[in-house]
C-alpha cells in the first residue's frame, strides 16, 4: 500500500493547524452582518459574522463544522479578512476562485492571500474544491446583500 | 458458499488500479460492478440482434422481442412474480416509486388519508409521498427506529390506522444495513385495508425475495444495483392493481387503438411502458439475473452475511469508530456505516481513495436519518459476492493509517 504522503499536498501543515486550532470562532456579540452556509452532500456546516468599524471589518467570526478542508479554508477567511474593507474581501474571494481553477496569480496577488496559498493542492482534488470554497462563497452572497444582510440581523 | 476467488475473474474491473493501489470496491450499495456476462450480453443484443421491439414482422425485431420478454420472464421468476404482466420495465427504483405516486397514489389517496412510511427511507422514497400527501390534503406519517437501528413496530401498529391507503417502506436500510419485518408490515397494512409498497433495491440484489410470500401489493428496484446495467429497473404490481391504475406516461407503444378523439390503453405491462423501452439494458438485466441465480440468492446472502459480521468486529476494533445500526449482523444487509470521531467522512475518504479503496461519505441520500445520529455526514462500506474478508483487513488497516498520518501531519 503506497504511503499517504501524496496527501500533503492536499494537507499542508497550516491547513490542519486551522482545522485542529480554528481561528476567531467565537460568535460576535452584535454583528453587522451574518450568514449562514451548508454544502448538504458533503454536511459541511459554517456561519460567519462580521462587525465593522469604519467601513472596516473590526471583528470577525467564522464556526463550523465539517471537513479539515471547508473549516480551515473558513478559519483562513477569518483571519484574513480582519481590518480589510468589503472591497478588499470581495477581492480575496475573486482571488481564492481563480486559484481554485488553477489560474497563474501574481505575486502581488499571493501576497494578499498569504497562508490562503496552502489550499493551491486542492484544486488537484475537483471534488473537494466545494469544500474550499463554501466559506469564500457564503462571504461573497453577505457582501453582495450588505444593506438586506444587515437589516436583517439588526432586526433581530 | 460462493467461490469468490472465480467470482472476481468474471469481473474486469476488478483487475484495475485506482491511485497505484489494486481496486478495493467497497460501494456496492450505491451501484456494483458488472460480471463479463453482463457486458457480453450487452454487446451481442447491439452486434446481432438490434431492432425495435413489438413492431417488426422482420427477423431481427422478432429476435429482440424475444429478447426484451425473455428477460422479463427471468425477472418474474427470480422474485416469483405470478405472471410476467406484473413486471414492469421503468428506469429505476425511483421512477418505479414514482410510477406509484403518480398513477396509484393520485387515484385513491383522497384529503385526510394517511400515507406510512419509515425514518429510514432513501430521498426517493420520501420525497414522492411528501409531495402526493401535500396535493392530496393527506398525511405523511414516520415509523421511527430505534437506538439499534431497528423498525418500532408497536409504533408502526399504532401509525397505521383505518385512514392508511398506503404504506411505502425499506426492505433493507442503505444506511443502517436493517432489514424491515416486512412480513409483518404487509400483515398490519392489509388488515388496515391499505396497499404496501415495497423498496427492495437494497434487497433483491442481496437475498432471495418473494414477492408472494411477502405478500406485497408494489415492489421496486434497480438492475444497476444487482450487477445490472444502469438505466433501468423494475417494479413489480400486483396485476388487479395495475388493470385498475391509470397509465403513467402516454405515447407509442402503450396504446392499442388512437382516434383523432381518444386512445384505448393497451393491454399489461404495456399500458406502462411508453415508448421504445431500454431494451438492451432490459435483456443485460435477464443476464445479471441468471448470473445470481447460478450462484444462488441463499448463498450471496450468507456470503455477505460473513463479510458483515467480519467488516463489524474489525471496524469497531478502531477506537474512534461508531458504527450505525444493528451490530449483529443476522439483522442486516450488507452494509456497515461509521463515523471516525476525529477524522471527517470526507478526509477519510478522499485519503482511503489514495490507497485505491473505494467506500461512499456523505449523506447517503437519507438526510433525515443521518441528522438523527446527530451527523451531517458518515462514511459506509457495502459489500457484494466479489468482497473479500481481506478486503475488509485492507480498509481497517486503510482507516489505521489515515488515523496516523492526521496525527502526524501537521505536527512535523
Ligand atoms: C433503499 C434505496 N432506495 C432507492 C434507491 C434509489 O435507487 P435509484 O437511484 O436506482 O433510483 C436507492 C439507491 O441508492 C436505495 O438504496
Amino acid at each position: 500500500m503506497r504511503a499517504l504522503s501524496e496527501l500533503d499536498e492536499l494537507y499542508e501543515e497550516i491547513i490542519l493547524d486551522h482545522y485542529r486550532n480554528p481561528r476567531n470562532n467565537r460568535e460576535l456579540d452584535a454583528p453587522d452582518l451574518e450568514i449562514e452556509a451548508d454544502n448538504p452532500f458533503c454536511g459541511d456546516e459554517i456561519k460567519i459574522q462580521l462587525k465593522f468599524e469604519d467601513d472596516r471589518a473590526a471583528g470577525v467570526s467564522v464556526a463550523g463544522r465539517g471537513c479539515a478542508i471547508s473549516q480551515s479554508s473558513a478559519s483562513l477567511l477569518a483571519e484574513l479578512s480582519q481590518g480589510r474593507t468589503r472591497e478588499e474581501m470581495k477581492n480575496s474571494v475573486t482571488l481564492v476562485r481563480r486559484m481554485m481553477r488553477g489560474e497563474e496569480l501574481s505575486d502581488s496577488e499571493l501576497d494578499d492571500l498569504g497562508d490562503l496559498e496552502a489550499l493551491r493542492g486542492v484544486r488537484k482534488y475537483p471534488v473537494r474544491i466545494k469544500c474550499a470554497l463554501l466559506s469564500w462563497v457564503a462571504l461573497e452572497d453577505m457582501l453582495d446583500d450588505y444593506p438586506a444582510a444587515r437589516q436583517q440581523v439588526s432586526e433581530r | 458458499m460462493l467461490d469468490v476467488q472465480s467470482i472476481r475473474q468474471d469481473f474486469p474491473i476488478l483487475a484495475r488500479k485506482v491511485n497505484g493501489n489494486p481496486l478495493v470496491y467497497l460501494d456496492n450499495a450505491a451501484t456494483t460492478q458488472k460480471p463479463r456476462q453482463v457486458i457480453r450480453t450487452l454487446v451481442d443484443f447491439y452486434q446481432q440482434h438490434n431492432a425495435n421491439v413489438h413492431r417488426g414482422v422482420h427477423t431481427l425485431s422478432i429476435e429482440s422481442t424475444d429478447l426484451y420478454e425473455e428477460a422479463r420472464a427471468k425477472v418474474q421468476r427470480f422474485i416469483n412474480a405470478p405472471v410476467p404482466e406484473s413486471v414492469i420495465w421503468t428506469r429505476n427504483t425511483s421512477e418505479s416509486i414514482n410510477l406509484v405516486a403518480y398513477t396509484w397514489a393520485r387515484a385513491n389517496l383522497q384529503a385526510g388519508d394517511n400515507v406510512v412510511t419509515t425514518a429510514m427511507e432513501h430521498h426517493s422514497n420520501i420525497v414522492p409521498w411528501q409531495q402526493l400527501t401535500r396535493q392530496a390534503c393527506a398525511e405523511l406519517r414516520y415509523i421511527p427506529v430505534d437506538d439499534d437501528g431497528l423498525l418500532q413496530m408497536d409504533a408502526a401498529a399504532n401509525l397505521i390506522d383505518e385512514r392508511t391507503r398506503l404504506v411505502a417502506a425499506t426492505h433493507v436500510s442503505n444506511v443502517l444495513g436493517s432489514i424491515t419485518p416486512i412480513h409483518h408490515l404487509t400483515r398490519l397494512a392489509h388488515s388496515a385495508g391499505a396497499v404496501i409498497m415495497v423498496d427492495a433495491a437494497q434487497s433483491v440484489p442481496h437475498m432471495p425475495v418473494d414477492v408472494q410470500a411477502i405478500d406485497c401489493d408494489f415492489l421496486a428496484f434497480s438492475a444497476h444495483k444487482m450487477l445490472g446495467p444502469t438505466g433501468i429497473g423494475v417494479l413489480y404490481a400486483r396485476p388487479e392493481l395495475l388493470d385498475a391504475m391509470p397509465p403513467f406516461m402516454y405515447g407509442g407503444d402503450m396504446i392499442i387503438e388512437v382516434t383523432y378523439e381518444d386512445a384505448r390503453w393497451n393491454d399489461l405491462p404495456y399500458k406502462f411502458e411508453a415508448g421504445t423501452p431500454n431494451i438492451a439494458d432490459a435483456i443485460a438485466t435477464g443476464a445479471a439475473v441468471d448470473y445470481l441465480s447460478n450462484l444462488g440468492m441463499e448463498n450471496v446472502q450468507e456470503h455477505e452475511r460473513q463479510i458483515t459480521e467480519y467488516a463489524l468486529r474489525r471496524i469497531r476494533e478502531v477506537e474512534a469508530v461508531t458504527v450505525f445500526g444493528p451490530h449483529d449482523a443476522s439483522l442486516k444487509g450488507g452494509v456497515v456505516s461509521f463515523v471516525h470521531g476525529n477524522i471527517h467522512p470526507h478526509d477519510l475518504g478522499t485519503a482511503l481513495d489514495r490507497m485505491g479503496i473505494a467506500i461512499r461519505t456523505g449523506h447517503h441520500c437519507a438526510m433525515p436519518l443521518v441528522r438523527s445520529y446527530g451527523v451531517v455526514a458518515a462514511a459506509r462500506a457495502s459489500f457484494y459476492i466479489y468482497n473479500t474478508k481481506e478486503e475488509v483487513d485492507l480498509l481497517v488497516d486503510g482507516i489505521l493509517e489515515v488515523e496516523r498520518y492526521f496525527a502526524h501531519a501537521g505536527a512535523k
